[in-house]
């Protein structure tokens, strides 16, 4: 190879470098495939709590539907809320344990020394949260079809809707909690498992936001999950879409989404200032 | 390269030109603690270059600093011509590294973690390079073995298959031979060497081995408590110190002892 033709393949490398890279991110999807797909355990962990979950709150909402009037007149409300909260949990718990397991593994140096950015990082473990979700989620709403008859899919176009709104606020709180955890290294990972119960009793997932007191529902009315759970209610009680939900929703997701990214920048510029790449531990 | 060029400039011009490492005036503070104390240096290209230094001596803190995994608190460093880490993205590819504070993923197989980091490099000849690396380091016999089933001696092999699975211009290493036999960490240097002569690399290692150092090493740069206590040739350095192996230079540095000639 001449000296220009050297130099234009360089320039040609940095050029690819510096672009946001398909292939990087292909790369760093196929690193999970390959952990995922290495142990049973992991696999099986991924369909055996959904299933629980089911199950458990199926046989409850089965009972609660024979004995009462309004939840026998909102069929499957129970159900299609635990389903719906396991897309939020389990989709921010796939996204943050694909970055634990760098964290574990302490291969956390090596990515951030190689040419993936951040943001591709990013992306490759918002892909392997859906495709971790897949695997747990779907048995679990076939479950609910065969045990209870609830079919989840009958939700129509507005499941997709409620779906793009749950995960986007899961990959939101999945990035901060990635960012605490790699400027605190592993003392900070049972936020990663603790942190999207805190939500909980504020989205209103199995109660309407009328129940909580008045100036706790300004707080729950801050969190986009709430919006999701209540349109879900209106839907499978009223037979109402309400798009005004799903569009605020998605606005403070948006917000959410970019302050959750500036603030995971921010924590890896941290951890670049304080050494803690390089610790990666407790 | 000689210790006159210590105070040289960095240079922003002509980057295909530059010296592979050049750092000034550099500085990390860790709270009261001064990990690095304004230390200067350049890195000739195609040379191999050693910092020695005791434990807490700062040699991991400056390489990971020109690797950008630490934010220096000041100071200036340029890699292969460009600004770290502003300019990162220009170099990153075109360099890779080796340290006993990392490890490659332990369920993947070697050949998993190979074909992984060859993506993330944009290694074109994937297939080629890693057949390529298999025969030169001996990882034929546990290319479809998990990484966490292998040998220390075999996990070094691997890892430095990993560093230099791009080709790397720049190769940083932090004790690379560390826990290994005499003989894979002979094997490990040979392999190094000729790394460096058939691509004309440049090599920057930390390590506490001195029979490492004195035969790797065209320069050394010995740091003792986040300075630069010297730096020059071994040779040079063994001179002026009036011994015979680096080892004892090595402890007469860790012991404060004065030199025998001034440099």
């Amino acid at each position: 190879m001449n000296g220009n033709a050297a130099s234009k393949a360089a320039v040609g490398r940095v050029v690819a470098h510096r672009r946001i890279s398909p292939h990087r991110i292909g790369a760093m999807v196929q690193r999970y495939w390959y952990l995922l797909m290495s142990s049973w355990p992991r696999l099986l962990e991924l369909i055996y709590w959904p299933a629980l979950q089911i199950i458990t709150w199926g046989f409850l909402q089965r009972f609660i539907s024979e004995n009462a009037g309004f939840f026998a007149r909102a069929g499957g409300t129970l159900i299609g809320a635990v389903i719906l909260w396991d897309i939020l949990f389990r989709g921010q718990l796939g996204f943050s344990i694909s970055f634990l397991e760098e964290m574990w593994a302490r291969n956390l140096g090596n990515l951030m020394m190689s040419p993936l950015k951040p943001i591709e990082f990013l992306i490759s473990l918002m892909i392997m949260s859906l495709v971790r979700l897949a695997i747990g989620v779907i048995p679990m709403t076939l479950l609910a079809f065969f045990f209870f008859g609830f079919n989840f899919y009958s939700i129509g176009l507005p499941l997709i809707v409620f779906f793009c709104n749950l995960i986007f606020t899961s990959w939101s709180i999945g990035i901060f909690v990635s960012g605490l955890v790699l400027r605190n290294g592993l003392g900070a990972e049972s936020i990663v498992w603790t942190l999207m119960f805190g939500i909980l009793p504020l989205a209103c997932i199995y109660y309407p936001v009328t129940v909580l007191p008045h100036w706790l529902q300004y707080v729950a009315w801050s969190l986009p999950p709430t919006y999701v759970f209540e349109g879900m209610r209106a839907l499978l009680s009223d037979h109402v879409f309400r798009a005004d939900l799903m569009i605020e929703a998605f606005a403070i997701n948006v917000a959410l989404f970019v302050a959750s990214f500036a603030v995971f920048l921010a924590l890896l510029r941290s951890a670049r200032r304080h050494g803690a790449l390089l610790q990666g531990g407790e | 390269m000689t210790r006159n060029d210590t105070a040289s400039p960095l240079s922003t011009a002509d980057p295909a030109g530059s010296a592979a490492i050049e750092v000034a005036d550099l500085v990390k503070l860790y709270k009261a603690t001064r990990a690095v104390d304004g230390v200067s240096f350049r890195v000739a290209r195609g040379s191999i270059t050693g910092l020695l230094g005791g434990n807490g001596a700062g040699k991991t803190t400056t390489i990971a600093m020109i690797m950008g995994l630490v934010l220096p608190t000041s100071g200036r460093i340029h890699v292969l011509g460009h600004s770290m880490p502003e300019q990162s993205a220009d170099v990153l590819g075109r360099m890779n590294f080796e340290s006993p504070y990392v490890d490659m993923p332990m369920r993947l197989t070697v050949r998993q973690n190979l074909t992984i980091f060859g993506h993330l490099y944009a290694v074109a000849d994937l297939r080629d390079r890693i057949a390529q690396l298999a025969a030169d380091l001996d990882l034929g016999d546990f290319l479809d073995r998990a990484n966490g089933k292998l040998s220390a001696g075999q996990k070094t092999r691997v890892a430095l298959a990993k560093a230099l699975i791009n080709r790397p211009e720049l190769l940083l290493l932090d004790e690379p031979t560390a826990s290994l036999d005499p003989d894979t960490a002979d094997w490990i240097r040979q392999h190094l060497e000729t790394y460096r002569k058939t691509h004309g690399a440049t090599i920057l290692l930390a390590s506490h081995n001195m029979l490492e150092v004195e035969r790797l090493c065209d320069r050394v740069i010995i740091m003792k408590r986040g300075r630069i206590e010297d730096d020059d040739s071994p040779d040079a350095i063994m001179a002026r110190y009036n011994r015979t192996n680096l080892e004892e230079v090595f402890l007469d540095v860790a012991r404060g002892r004065i030199r025998q000639s001034a440099p």
